[in-house]
């Protein structure tokens, strides 16, 4: 079932992985798509990692498995390069996205010899010059859309722009540091 | 017009319960149902319903008011998962026995112990003796819409049962998935207001719930509950294919994917039939007759429509997501051989165990079992039955062929 696109998202409780793979999941459904945004518990803690999914599709979705050949990784945080085998699975022809300041040579020996494209994003920057604080999920949530293509950049933008106007309708301050952290991040891996 | 949306399960049945707009809700949280609670009183509090909602201090007494509530008069139903099931024992029995229509959404995870939050149906078929109706979902869309049907089938004249709500814990409950919703006044309309006949709050008729029974009443009233149960199939299917006709989304007992002509079948319950059903047409592809038979209804169980169903199969899969402890396999296999032996015994049936405690069901998985069914019948190899799929380490199994059952494979192992 090659037309459906499958994301895997690593990161830690509380970075809020699972909140970017619903918001990817909610974007694309928005543009028309088939969606299904899962996330794996396991002991649900602060810090420990998890695992959230996502798969994006023009046709029904019946599949309730977790992705073990993933077209895509997202990596929210880049300690669990040492300890989680990120690019399980993935999809040569795919990519991996990592949240790190490193360079994408110096994430390399954490890969396994993965032949796909690789992208690094310094998404702690990012959020704290939009933001004021450390939220790495916009960040890498746009450097996914941009790099998977699962919708147009149009698209993506204006159904983001939807989602936070209405997630944060209380709190109308934090839209456009959100929206202005999904553009710095898109451009940045473009 | 069907409003096209995308919602986790446990949003899709409390939208569900938001549209039919119960009397009373009295609940407890516990992973992974705690949500259906939550978004219920949010719902209330602003003001889009106006069920009566009372947090109690357990699941004993979540269940115990909603028993006192639906004996009151009132379209009740709580919501629970696991544990809470466990400590809702004895009400489910005494809401059964009193023939309270009442309802409860169930999100199935594994009991302790160990301790584990996911998916399994242990829960649920534990309390498959309780006298309650059970149905189950393979997705939102069908948890959504079989609690719609629910008190259409619960409030039934002819039944006036309780009614188990089942969907898989967090597969099901927290995956967002698309949604087809209904308007509310098909909702409305369809499920209609309730006039329960018999009831404590109407004083012109006084009536007592509950009572004593001696020994020479007592199975007099489990012969009319049986009764209820056999009566439970035709408004099953009545309501189900009059939600069809509003919907567009018929269902009956169950769902036969590809089985017409299947050489090889699942009988199969929940999320993991979808996952089952990408395998079946992969083999097809392959120029495999493979086919599933998606169990919904479990109570009451659909025996001779099972049998007939699966009557022209060389071999069957019975996949249980739920041990039984009697090394031979879990519940659903039990009762699905039962109907065989009674109404097609030519089918040769085997039972395993998968995905206890949330351990992940893939297509993979599936499509190996289907290969192994076709290498029993025709090569003659053996089948390693009430074994567990996906094990670390080595699974307890039996090893049979058409010529029987041949020996121990672990003790071949050794």
């Amino acid at each position: 079932m090659k037309n459906t696109v499958e994301i895997r998202w690593h990161g830690r409780g509380g970075q809020g992985a699972k909140s970017a793979a619903l918001m990817l999941a909610d974007a694309a459904f928005m543009t028309g798509k088939h969606v299904q945004g899962f996330p794996e518990y396991g002991p649900e803690r602060m810090g420990a990692p998890i695992t959230a999914y996502n798969r994006i599709s023009e046709d029904p979705i019946r599949v309730h498995s977790n992705i073990y050949d993933p077209d895509y990784v997202v990596v929210v945080d880049e300690t669990l390069l040492e300890s989680v085998d990120v690019t399980a699975g993935l999809n040569p022809e795919g990519a991996i996205v990592i949240n790190t300041t490193k360079s994408v040579d110096e994430v390399k020996p954490f890969l396994k010899d993965y032949k796909g494209s690789v992208y690094t994003l310094d998404a702690r920057e990012i959020s704290e010059k939009c933001l004021g604080r450390y939220f790495p999920n916009s960040p890498m949530l746009a450097a996914i859309a941009a790099i998977s293509k699962v919708m147009t950049k149009e698209d993506f933008f204006r159904e983001m722009e939807g989602s936070y106007r209405h997630k944060f309708a209380k709190k109308p301050e934090v839209v456009e540091g959100n929206l202005a952290a999904l553009r710095m991040a898109y451009e940045e891996v473009e | 017009m069907a409003i096209r949306e995308r919602l986790s399960g446990n949003e899709a049945i409390s939208y569900a319960i938001k549209q039919v707009n119960p009397d009373v809700m009295p609940a407890f949280p516990i992973t992974p149902s705690t949500e259906i609670p939550q978004y219920v009183a949010n719902y209330i509090a602003n003001g889009e319903m106006d069920t009566d909602f009372i947090p109690v201090e357990s699941e004993h007494s979540s269940m115990s008011a909603t028993v006192g509530a639906s004996a009151a008069g009132a379209r009740a139903l709580t919501a629970t998962s696991s544990c809470g099931l466990a400590l809702m024992w004895e009400e489910l029995y005494v809401a059964a026995s009193n023939r309270l229509p009442l309802a409860l959404c169930l999100v199935n995870r594994a009991l302790s112990g160990p301790i584990n939050i996911n998916c399994d149906h242990s829960d649920s078929m534990g309390a498959r003796d309780t006298g309650f109706i059970q149905i189950y979902a393979e997705n939102n869309q069908e948890a959504y819409d079989n609690f719609i049907q629910a008190y259409r089938i619960s409030e039934h004249k002819d039944v006036r049962l309780p009614i188990m709500i089942c969907q898989d814990g967090f597969i099901t409950s927290h995956a967002v998935e698309n949604i087809e919703l209904l308007e509310d006044d098909k909702v409305k309309n369809f499920v209609g207001e309730y006039n329960p006949e018999n009831y404590l709050l109407n004083a012109k008729q006084p009536m007592s719930v509950g009572p004593y029974a001696v020994s020479n009443y007592y199975m007099e009233t489990k012969m009319a509950q049986n009764t209820a149960m056999q009566n439970a199939k035709q408004v099953i299917l009545e309501v189900g294919k009059e939600f069809g006709e509003m919907s567009g989304r018929n269902y009956g007992f169950f769902e036969e994917y590809r089985l017409e002509d299947a050489d090889y079948a699942f009988v199969i319950i929940g999320s993991a039939a979808g996952t089952s059903k990408d395998a079946v047409d992969k083999l097809r592809e392959q120029g495999m007759k493979v086919g599933l038979l998606k169990l919904r209804v479990f109570r009451p169980f659909p025996d001779i429509e099972i049998a007939k169903a699966l009557s022209n199969c060389k071999a069957v899969a019975i996949m249980d997501r739920c041990e039984g402890f009697r090394s031979k396999g879990g519940p659903l296999g039990a009762e699905v051989k039962a109907a065989l032996y009674d109404y097609a015994k030519d089918v040769t049936a085997f039972n395993l165990i998968y995905g206890l405690g949330g351990r992940d069901f893939t297509v993979e998985s599936a499509e190996e079992i289907f290969k192994e069914l076709a290498a029993y019948v025709e090569e003659g190899k053996a089948f390693e039955e009430y074994r567990y799929v996906g094990l670390r380490g080595e699974s307890y199994s039996i090893a049979r062929t058409s010529k029987g059952v041949t020996s121990d494979v672990n003790a071949d192992r050794a």
